[in-house]
């Protein structure tokens, strides 16, 4: 029969019956439901196994504490493991699988675990699998590692939607039970902006669990009611679904919501939310805790206020004959309530009265109990309460330590709370209704206050019953199998076990026995686990003491926290102006930090890479050749004090850098050590135009304002980064003449007499701005050609066109590579971090007679081990081997040892010119020791090339071809 | 966390890179006797207090000011926010 334990009333919508399936078999249920209130009502009981033992489990509880309903939802790349069932909404076509057995749940091939338990306590793996040693490795850990667990991930891709958001408000109010719905109120109606935000998908908390009246109206219509209120205010932001999970600094908390199911494929899964609050009004309830003894852990052995709210909430008896187990008094009015929903409720078993249980009976549904004094009581559910602990876990995000209060046997929020947080209701310890609303409006008020607004006053008739539970966490005798943290199967007997090996600090004993380490974090265990403890110890539970509570409160999932950060959205993509012409004259692009760059440009028929650099080289050098160096860092300086400040920045000498003259720029650290090299050129009086490096523009223009900032804040010099609003084009080679003259628009002199090599001038092209410098990276007659980015991919189109009779040719940067490489000059792979101006051979370029950014320690600061090392050419003996950079460098015969090593190779590339290959080196004393063989040895790769250490420059070192 | 800039109000820190302590302001003169010893102290020498600390931030994702912090490093909270340059200018670096 469907739905066979489906009783009356409930909150459901009956006219939306559901269809869903678990483990395979169709089931119904309506829409209200959540996975585990359907199953219930289906008469499921056996959901899945234990983790390390294997045991039969049922649902337990009715919210995000469940330790024993986990189950994988959805199939494919959709299936999400380890998910509620108590908390998961349910909805048409939802499938749910159980987890953790081999074979089927009903016969899971693991539970021979459960057999050989006494080998499997707590730190199990320091005491046995021992021997033989090598077997630890590759046979008993991946065993065990399979043997127990939870679900398993797809292993594919997520393909849910995942968004993050940011919210701001004067109050946020975390839990919409009746302490949260009247403080949203409160400080609603004041005119404070609120953000109310509930785990559930429907607001009221317990007031949907139990039977109390508000002002004479149901609890559970009373919570509605205001709820409906509150959407009515524009001030107030209402949010369910929604988990406040951690309180950072400066009233941050981090939230996640879950979108309604059935939303739609294009609406985010889940969002993730950093709400920006004023003031925090907690009031996010407590939660039951069960108590200790042997065979608690069968399906049906629930907590009480979970089948109360099964009944009254979702309509579904837990079982036909239920049995009650309690600490206090309340557990009549539960009795009442389960009757009136008419289940049988066989008897109520008051351990405060020194009644408990012995055994219970039936291994996979709960059939029977045993009670202490031996008599056998038929049920398929016992309800069990050990009283109510506040959710204070927010309140220690802080470090704020909760305080135990005896009275209350439980744990209160402690005096340090994060700043701007006040709690209320059960959550501060207060379970009366009353109480809870009283302590919500109030701290709703008194928020609104902080934040600048008047509230009013409100008043509520409700009842304020609660009893307090007794100081009983076992019902004695606490053997056999009596489980403390069902989810990750910890016994009290491993607490005992623990404590008797000397794991009695509390901390300890979390995580030697792993208590409270799964996802549920411990909420119905941490205090049962930490009684027993006290017991043990003979301390008291304040002198014992909690684990530290750290965010996330519950599980976020790691799509939540990348939100649309994924995949080609992790980071942006940053194109040259001239990268549309680069792509369609079919260039192969690499990325260079966030950059494309183009590397090459094949031509049809060249069979690899080598074969178009070797030949964009071969013809830029004989010809002319243009390359894209837009990404190259630009800052324009300019001011009366701009020359002393090029200068304090650069460690050579700028003061008497002519107008119209570009200089070569070294840029140490404070600690000496080279941070980046470009040039710097000389436009006007007080106006430079800086370049740097790709991959440190950023970091040099925080690095001169921290400059101009912070060490000369009486200069006049102001910088503006201008790295994205020129397009930069490199034409290099013996006809970057004729081209250039053929852009720039006349009158403009370009002889060599009249702008040599590091000239610098403001021209224009076709009417509009540019800048001409005339610099050589590459060694040839060169110059670069700067226009205002919006012309970047013409400026590519217009010299390719013009210099077409002249053989222009475009080149990527492997070929500007090969070509720097070939006229010895440094770039980023030697300034890494551990070399300064000495051992880059610009040791004379260092000025001493000035202060700059890095005289400080100069020739003093060095990295172990690159001291003494200077950059040399490298060739390879044998004219036909391969080089390799990252090879370390070492005498003939030495053994590979950090002790031997003399350096390392920095640098290689084929020079087409030289026809081998050609490397730069840093090797110790190198430019003292030109001809000497030694070895490039690369362990990673396996190689040992017979090198000789020779002149970098090797092309054209005289540099005659820079000059014409 | 927020920094509440003195010109911009609270601004999230995600849009601030650390540069660490506000003693990087105090920069030695690098020609004068014994440079050697007083930048390694200036470079490597830190307090390191577990309470209020003075310490540079760089609105990199903002008006690319610096701004010297101090913040108790146990409790985050935040005392006082002031732009570098004003720091720097009282405390009359030489000209």
């Amino acid at each position: 029969m469907s739905q066979a334990f489906r009783v009356d009333g409930g909150l459901l919508d009956r006219n939306r019956p559901l269809g869903f399936r678990f483990n395979g078999k169709r089931l119904r249920g309506y829409s209200g439901d959540t996975l585990a209130s359907a199953l219930l009502a289906n008469g499921v009981r056996l959901v899945g196994r234990s983790f390390k033992y294997h045991r039969p489990r049922g649902i337990f509880s009715a919210g995000p504490e469940e330790p024993n309903a986990l189950v994988t939802v959805g199939r494919g790349a959709e299936a999400e493991p380890n998910t509620s069932a108590t908390v998961t909404e349910l909805f048409d076509g939802l499938e749910a699988r159980s987890q953790n057995h081999r074979g089927p749940l009903g016969f899971d091939l693991m539970a021979v675990n459960d057999l050989i338990a006494p080998f499997l306590g707590p730190g199990f793996y320091y005491k046995t699998f021992m021997w033989p040693r090598a077997a630890w490795e590759r046979v008993y850990e991946p065993l065990i590692r399979r043997a127990a667990g939870l679900g398993a991930l797809s292993g594919q891709a997520d393909p849910g939607l995942y968004d993050k958001g940011y919210r701001h408000c004067d109050v946020l109010v975390i839990g919409a039970g009746p302490a949260g719905l009247a403080a949203a109120l409160a400080a609603g109606q004041a005119g404070a902006s609120v953000i109310l935000a509930d785990e559930d998908f429907r607001p009221g908390g317990r007031l949907l669990a139990q039977r109390q009246e508000i002002d004479g109206q149901a609890g559970a219509g009373w919570a509605q009611a205001a709820w409906d209120e509150l959407s009515g205010f524009d001030n107030v932001r209402l949010m369910l679904r929604t988990t406040v999970f951690g309180v950072y600094d400066h009233g941050i908390c981090g939230a996640l919501e879950r979108t309604a199911p059935g939303s739609g494929r294009d609406k985010p899964r889940q969002i993730l939310w950093r709400l920006y609050a004023r003031r925090t009004v907690l009031c996010a309830g407590a939660t039951e805790r069960p108590l200790v003894f042997p065979g608690n852990d069968r399906p049906g052995v629930m907590l009480a206020g979970a089948v109360q709210a099964y009944a009254s909430r979702w309509a579904v008896a837990a079982g036909r004959r239920v049995a009650v187990l309690a600490n206090h008094d309340d557990a009549t009015g539960l009795a009442e309530d389960l009757r009136s929903q008419g289940m049988e409720v066989a008897r109520v078993i008051a351990a405060h009265a020194g009644q408990g249980i012995r055994a219970t009976h039936g291994r996979k549904s709960l059939r029977a109990i045993t009670q202490h004094d031996g008599r056998r009581i038929d049920c398929d559910c016992l309800a069990v309460s050990g009283g109510w602990s506040p959710n204070l876990q927010l309140t220690c995000h802080h470090d704020g330590r909760p305080q135990w209060r005896e009275e209350l046997q439980a744990f209160v929020p402690g005096p340090n709370l994060p700043p701007g947080m006040s709690v209320a209701g059960a959550a501060n310890g207060s379970f009366g209704l009353k109480d809870c609303l009283a302590q919500g409006h109030a701290a709703g008020r008194a928020a609104a206050e902080a934040a600048g607004f008047k509230p009013t006053t409100a008043t509520h008739a409700a009842p304020n019953s609660h009893d307090v539970p007794s100081p009983i966490w076992a019902a004695e005798p606490a053997d056999g199998r009596a489980f403390v943290d069902l989810q990750n199967d910890v016994t009290a007997k491993d607490i005992t076990l623990a404590h008797r090996e000397g794991f009695s600090a509390i901390e300890h004993l979390k995580r030697y026995t792993t208590l409270g380490m799964a996802t549920d974090q411990g909420k119905t265990s941490n205090l049962l686990g930490l009684a027993l403890l006290s017991q043990l110890t003979g301390r008291t539970i304040p002198e014992t003491g909690t684990t530290r509570a750290r965010p996330p409160y519950t599980p976020v999932s790691i799509g939540a926290f990348a939100g649309r950060e994924r995949g080609r959205g992790f980071q942006p993509t940053r194109l040259t102006p001239a990268h549309d012409w680069a792509a369609q004259r079919g260039a192969s692009f690499v990325e260079s930090g966030l950059w494309l760059r183009a590397r090459w440009f094949p031509l049809p028929g060249e069979s690899g890479w080598r074969d178009s650099v070797d030949r964009e080289v071969r013809q830029t050098r004989s010809a002319v050749g243009i390359c894209d160096v837009s990404t190259l860092g630009k800052i324009d300086i300019r001011g009366r004090d701009a020359t002393e400040f090029v200068n304090f920045v650069y460690c050579n000498g700028f003061a008497k850098l002519p107008v119209g003259k570009v200089r070569y720029g070294l840029m140490l650290r404070e600690d000496g050590l080279a941070m980046d090299d470009g040039t710097c050129a000389r436009l006007a009086e007080n106006h430079y135009v800086m370049t740097t490096t790709t991959a440190n523009a950023v970091a040099v223009f925080r690095h001169l304002e921290f400059v101009r900032q912070c060490l000369k804040p009486h200069w006049d010099v102001h910088l503006v980064p201008e790295t994205d609003g020129w397009a930069q084009f490199a034409v290099a080679g013996p006809r970057a003449r004729d081209l250039i003259a053929r852009l720039v628009d006349a009158p403009f002199d370009m002889s060599n007499d009249a702008f040599p090599f590091m000239a610098c001038a403001e021209v224009t092209i076709g009417g509009s701005h540019a800048r001409l410098f005339r610099i050589s990276f590459s060694g040839e007659l060169a110059y670069e050609i700067a226009v205002p980015a919006r012309f970047g991919n013409s400026l590519a189109e217009i010299l390719m066109e013009a210099g077409q009779d002249l053989g222009v040719v475009p080149y990527g940067i492997e070929a500007l590579d090969v070509m720097r490489l070939e006229k010895g000059h440094p770039s980023g792979n030697e300034l890494n971090g551990q070399t300064g101006a000495a051992q880059l051979g610009m040791a004379s370029m260092a000025s001493l007679k000035k202060d700059y950014v890095g005289r400080g320690r100069l020739g003093v600061s060095h990295v172990d081990g690159a001291r003494d090392v200077r950059l040399v050419g490298v060739r390879p003996v044998n004219l036909r081997d391969p080089l390799f950079s990252g090879a370390h460098i070492l005498a003939p015969g030495a053994k590979s040892s950090l002790e031997n090593d003399q350096g390392w190779m920095s640098s290689v590339c084929f020079s087409p010119h030289l026809g081998h290959h050609v490397g730069l080196a840093f090797v110790r004393d190198g430019t003292d020791r030109l001809g000497e063989r030694l070895r490039a040895v690369d362990l990673v790769r396996g190689t040992d090339i017979d090198i000789e250490l020779v002149s970098a420059q090797f092309f054209d070192p005289e540099g005659v071809r820079l000059r014409v | 966390m927020l920094i509440p800039h003195p010109t911009l109000g609270p601004r999230d820190a995600e849009e601030f890179i650390y540069m660490g302590d506000a003693r990087l302001l105090e920069r030695p003169d690098g020609e004068a006797e014994g440079a050697n010893a007083a930048f390694a102290d200036y470079l490597y020498l830190r307090d390191n207090p577990a309470g209020r600390h003075r310490e540079l931030w760089y609105h990199q994702d903002g008006d690319q000011s610096w701004l010297v912090v101090t913040r108790d490093t146990r409790t985050h909270e935040i005392v006082e926010v002031v732009l570098a340059r004003e720091v720097a200018l009282t405390a009359g670096a030489p000209a």
